[in-house]
């Protein structure tokens, strides 16, 4: 539980950016250009009043985190295959690079050529997620000393044991950190896939309408509610990652 | 066919255009305690990996150990390091055997803690009770008591001999031989 010192701190700081916020929007003087807190926090409650605030925001969760768990595993796997194979590393290695170095918009370009509209942030947060996950997991597995994997083996490990005694712990720190970083970029990206792609259920879709409209107070309403599921989203993994930490 | 020697004939290993051991042989008794010794660099460890099966030698035969289980203390402590005490003591047998060889080498209130918790000489002492614990067939053991004081190797060297497996030893003291009392010696030069 976290101390009252430290929520303190937290609303003390939240405050600061709240006034900060604030005395920028009255310098402005044009909600056009900078909505104040007060208008968007007010926007986002009359927003989450809505039953489609919640089914958009549900159905975005939904692609971009069905992404997210489709790219963690398709990571794993490829980081075992290209750790146990030099020639598999040989052969993807390129597409990785590719992968890395592109920028996320040709990609989503090139899905909205090739997919269906609901499809191209699934596919945009596995492309984003992949290549991180891989590149850790890939390193942490190379990484493991070979010496404890040589004590297990002297000792009667199975190969089962030694990857689930030695190679598990060995590479999970690497591995979480990189789940946790590539979910920040699995969501930024998913929420400009759907914004390009627009499929007509989505996060992305209001935020166009409300930019499309000139609506700068639901942009910023919207902007909100996409940070606070990403926050939210980032303290579920951290959570769940202490557990699996806990218990290995 | 029963063997009481491990038979080394002819071996030679080169690491890097280096001969670690070139064209040693011998024959080690399978009883008792035998100490390899020899200046450093002179191929004692590399011996063990070829007897281990660790290595595989460039030429010559090795005889005697095929089949056999080696309980093992490596030079260094090979320690799981997010595991416990007792998790690292039983990585090859079960916990019962574990806590006792833990116990008997005065370990008994650091059961649950971390390598890191310890210190240099009690995670020695956990790489001794692992292989002590291990069912093995011969006991391999490349400087043993390094980090140990005076009291903790004589109890280390009684639990060793108590375990009435044949034991390998590799170090450079004297005394530390003698803690296992009589002895064969083979020398590398």
């Amino acid at each position: 539980m976290p101390s009252k010192r430290k929520l303190f701190q937290t609303a003390l700081i939240a405050l600061i950016y709240l006034l900060v916020w604030e005395a920028v929007s009255l310098l402005v003087g044009k909600e056009l250009l900078l909505p104040s807190p007060i208008s968007t926090l007010s926007r986002l409650a009359v927003l989450l009043t809505k039953g489609e605030t919640w089914l958009f925001s549900g159905l975005t969760l939904l692609r971009i985190m069905t992404g997210y768990a489709i790219g963690v595993v398709s990571g794993v796997l490829l980081a075992v295959l290209t750790a146990r194979s030099q020639f598999a590393e040989a052969l993807l290695s390129p597409l990785r690079a590719i992968v890395k170095t592109s920028p996320v918009t040709s990609f989503i370009l090139l899905a909205l050529l090739w997919l269906s509209s609901d499809m191209v942030p699934l596919v945009i947060s596995i492309l984003m997620v992949v290549p991180m996950v891989w590149t850790a997991t890939a390193e942490a597995i190379l990484q493991t000393d070979i010496r404890l994997i040589e004590m297990g083996k002297m000792f009667g490990l199975t190969k089962w044991q030694i990857v689930k005694k030695i190679f598990v712990p060995s590479v999970l720190p690497q591995f979480l950190a990189a789940c946790t970083t590539s979910l920040g970029f699995a969501w930024k990206s998913g929420v400009a896939a759907e914004i390009i792609a627009l499929p007509k259920q989505s996060i992305g879709y209001m935020l166009y309408q409300s930019k499309l409209r000139i609506e700068t107070t639901d942009l910023f309403a919207w902007t909100l509610m996409i940070v606070a599921l990403s926050m939210l989203l980032e303290w579920l993994l951290v959570r769940g990652m202490r557990r699996i930490r806990h218990d290995t | 066919m029963i063997h009481n020697v491990i038979s080394l004939k002819n071996i030679t290993k080169t690491f890097g255009g280096h001969a670690v051991l070139n064209n040693f042989s011998a024959e080690i008794p399978l009883c008792g305690v035998t100490v390899i010794r020899g200046a450093s660099g002179a191929g004692k460890t590399t011996l063990f990996r070829l007897l281990m099966g660790l290595e595989k030698p460039d030429s010559g035969e090795i005889h005697g150990i095929e089949g056999k289980k080696s309980a093992v203390v490596f030079q260094e402590d090979r320690l799981l390091p997010w595991s416990t005490a007792l998790e690292n003591a039983a990585l090859g047998s079960d916990e019962s055997r574990a806590k006792e060889a833990l116990v008997r080498l005065g370990l008994g209130d650091n059961l649950c803690q971390l390598p890191r918790e310890l210190s240099g000489g009690m995670n020695r002492r956990v790489a001794i009770a692992r292989a002590l614990a291990f069912d093995g067939d011969i006991l391999f053991l490349d400087e043993p008591f390094t980090g140990l004081d005076e009291e903790n190797k004589k109890i280390a060297a009684d639990a060793m001999r108590e375990a009435n497996i044949p034991i390998l030893v590799i170090t450079h003291d004297d005394a530390e031989a003698d803690l296992f009392g009589a002895y064969c010696e083979i020398r590398i030069d």
